[in-house]
Order: C-alpha cells, then sequence, then structure tokens
C-alpha cells in the first residue's frame, strides 16, 4: 500500500478530514459499549456512534472514489498512519469519565449541526446529499446531549464540579474546529466548502445556551492546541488507531 | 436475458422486506427509490433510513438475489441520499402493518424544557391504543426507533421515530 500522505487530489483531502473527524468519534464512542451508566444509555451511545460511523463510510467512500485506482474507504480507513489522519484532535481525546465524553460530544454536536446544514448546499452534489443526511440526525445528538450537560451541571456538587471540569478541559481543543487552511480556502472559493469561521459565532451562542442552562461557566481565552488538520496530533490518536486497524494490518484484505 | 416494465420488477421487489422490521416492504419504507428498466438492463436506486443503518448492505444484497432468481443478470443498485430519507415517504399502509406488528409511529419527538426530558406528541400505544404514553429514550434497539412506555397497560413498546 502506498502513502496516502501524498494525497494530492483537494476535493478528496476535503471530504476526507471531515470524514477522518467522524471515523475517530465513532470509535471512541464505541468503547462506552456495555460501560454505559444505564442501559438506555449505553444504546444511545451505540445509536450515536453507528450514526457517525454510517457518515464517516459515506464520507470514506466518496473520498475513495475522488482519489481513484481502486483505492476503497476501507483502505482509508485502516491503512493510512497516524500522520495521514486529518481529523480535528479534539474527536480523539479519551472519554474520560461519562462529563468529559458528553462535553467532547455536546462540541462536536454544535459543530455539526452548522457544519452539515452549510455543507448540504455545496456544489458537490454527493457530499450536499451526505450533510443534508448528517443534518438531520446532528439534531438528535444535540438534543440529547445538551440534555446529558444540563442535568450534569445542574445537578450534584459532585455532578456539576465533573461537568465544568470536562468543559475547562477540552475548551482548549474547539479553536481547531473553525480554523480555515489553504484548503479550506480553495474549497470555499469552488463552491465545495463552508466558511468555518462564520460558524463559530452561532456555536459559540449554542454552547453559551447550554452552558447557562448548566449553570456551567464558560472557560476564558486559553491558548488553542490544533494541528489535527496537518497530521499533527495528540499521543492518544496512535492507541485508538493501534486498536482500530490491528486485524486489517495483520491480515491485510481480510474478509469475514 | 428478461425482458420487463419498470412495474413488473417493483413487483418482483415487494419481496424484500427491512431485516429489522419484516412486515415492511423496502418500498413501504421509502427506502426502494426508483426502479429503471432499460434495454433489459435494470437499475435499482435506494437511500439509507440513517446514515449508520446497518440493514443496508443486507437490503442491497436481497435486492440483487430477487433480481438474479427471476433471471435478471444485468443490473445495478445505486446508493443516493439526496432527496434525504423522511418518515413521510412511509406509506399509510406501512404505519398500520407498524402498528399491528407493536411499532408506533412515526411520530415527532420534541424536547420538553431546554433538553431535558422530551415529550411525544400522537403517540399511540400500539398494544391497548391508549395516547397516555411517555418516552422512556430517545433512543431505541434500532437507530430509527426510540423506547417508549405505555401509562396504561404498562407495556414498553417501540416508537418510530419521524425524521
Ligand atoms: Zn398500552
Amino acid at each position: 500500500m502506498t502513502g496516502f500522505a501524498t494525497m494530492t487530489d483537494p476535493a478528496a483531502a476535503y471530504v476526507l478530514r471531515h470524514g477522518d473527524d467522524n471515523l475517530v468519534l465513532a470509535q471512541r464512542l464505541s468503547e462506552w459499549v456495555s460501560l454505559g451508566p444505564e442501559l438506555e444509555e449505553d444504546i444511545a451511545l451505540a445509536n450515536v456512534a453507528l450514526d457517525h460511523l454510517g457518515v464517516a463510510t459515506h464520507l470514506l467512500g466518496h473520498a475513495s472514489q475522488l482519489v481513484g485506482g481502486g483505492t476503497t474507504d476501507d483502505d482509508l480507513a485502516f491503512q493510512r498512519t497516524e500522520r495521514e489522519f486529518t481529523n480535528v484532535v479534539l474527536v480523539e481525546q479519551p472519554n474520560g469519565d461519562f462529563a468529559h465524553t458528553m462535553a467532547r460530544q455536546l462540541f462536536m454536536d454544535a459543530y455539526q449541526r452548522l457544519l452539515w446544514e452549510a455543507l448540504a448546499v455545496s456544489e458537490d452534489a454527493i457530499l450536499a446529499g451526505i450533510a443534508a443526511k448528517a443534518h438531520k440526525e446532528s439534531l438528535y445528538h444535540f438534543r440529547h446531549t445538551s440534555g446529558w450537560v444540563v442535568r450534569l451541571g445542574d445537578g450534584t456538587d459532585e455532578s456539576h464540579t465533573r461537568m465544568q471540569a470536562a468543559v475547562d478541559n477540552l475548551w482548549r481543543y474547539t479553536g481547531e474546529l473553525f480554523e480555515m487552511d489553504d484548503l479550506d480556502r480553495q474549497m470555499v472559493e469552488s463552491g465545495v466548502g463552508v466558511d468555518l469561521g462564520a460558524l463559530s459565532g452561532p456555536w459559540l451562542h449554542a454552547i453559551a445556551a447550554v452552558a447557562a442552562d448548566a449553570m456551567i461557566a464558560l472557560p476564558d481565552e486559553v491558548t488553542q492546541r490544533g494541528g489535527g488538520r496537518r497530521g499533527f496530533h495528540t499521543e492518544h490518536l496512535g492507541h485508538l488507531l493501534s486498536e482500530m486497524q490491528w486485524m486489517q494490518r495483520t491480515y491485510p484484505g481480510l474478509e469475514w | 436475458m428478461t425482458v420487463a416494465t419498470n412495474d413488473q420488477v417493483r413487483l418482483l421487489l415487494d419481496e424484500v422486506v427491512d431485516p429489522e422490521i419484516p412486515v415492511l416492504t423496502i418500498a413501504d419504507l421509502g427506502v426502494l427509490r426508483d426502479v429503471a428498466v432499460s434495454e433489459g438492463s435494470v437499475l435499482v436506486t435506494i437511500t439509507p433510513t440513517y446514515s449508520g443503518c446497518p440493514a443496508m448492505d443486507l437490503i442491497r444484497s436481497e435486492i440483487a438475489s430477487t433480481l438474479e432468481a427471476n433471471g435478471f443478470s444485468d443490473y445495478s443498485i445505486e446508493t443516493v441520499f439526496s432527496p434525504a430519507w423522511t418518515t413521510d415517504w412511509m406509506t399509510e399502509e406501512a404505519k398500520v402493518k407498524l402498528r399491528d406488528y407493536g411499532i408506533a409511529g412515526p411520530a415527532p419527538v420534541e424536547p420538553v424544557v431546554s433538553g431535558i426530558g422530551y415529550q411525544v406528541s400522537a403517540a399511540v400505544c400500539p398494544l391497548c391504543r391508549s395516547d397516555e404514553t411517555r418516552m422512556v429514550s430517545e433512543f431505541g434497539s434500532t437507530a430509527c426507533k426510540a423506547l417508549m412506555v405505555c401509562s396504561s397497560c404498562g407495556e414498553p413498546f417501540d416508537l418510530f421515530k419521524a425524521l
């Protein structure tokens, strides 16, 4: 398998980065299966993970078509190295306690609600179709997650402390969601992509509304950590990939 | 080569049911979007209910085996995402079949206050037909269903979520 780091098709790279966000988030959420705080929530997390996995499958499938040369969605999921993944670092952060998982999910749900709505009118008709579908699902996700954030934040002293700590710890990874690089600008120009900067205002507005209900204080300006879009990840992604990819790495092309 | 019309192929595909809700055909559900026969070759277009619907692979292979069993060798099955699937495409007949199978809906799910708790408009218990029902979880046994409980008869039941 040749490296994908040389992937030069901008349209494919653009679709892939959003696919990677969903793939990595799906893998993280799946770690909760059988460990959820209650049965209904266990099932809910599995459902949400499945939605993200579905979106990832469609986006990686679309990216592999754009790459051409017989590349498949499985190649992109299982044969790329850590440096070739272009997800934002927020999604690779460990589940932590349930409050951390909910904070990470709240930030992503609020972001994806806006992202998918904007991408639903992309000039790339396939991307637009996938986004329109994902948008409907992100509304469910946001409702579910914000309910938990309020329940925990406005709950007991213990749950409040944990929810506040989760928001404080993960806030530093949210800036990357709205960073625009050359590829983003190129895609906006061609009508395929989204002006991410324009999403940050509405995102903050949505987060602030949930935080107010949840008695959670949003952090002041903190130094933001990004780099994921360029393949510079936190230490956590390598561990996640080694678990996700080991079967295909050990037996390449294995099917059952 | 089998010569057939679009409608004849549609009729054949009524054998293909949702593996998770086997009382509904893919046409009932609105998953089957189009059938086009042209010069002996068949193009079947389907769309997923939810992005991660795990039944799509099986549905695809059942369409293939139904076509093959009826003598079609020249066919393709395409998945489209646009327009996005909606429960509005479910037929009235499908809703009755669902209820008789023990699944209510589709009904819209709305948060009660700022995301805590949910209320479902017009969710009628498929067992005793009471409308005194409440939601246990917005996420049920499959992606397309929510988990409900009936306050009158006390039985839990699935609700097909409106999307
Ligand atoms: Zn009842």
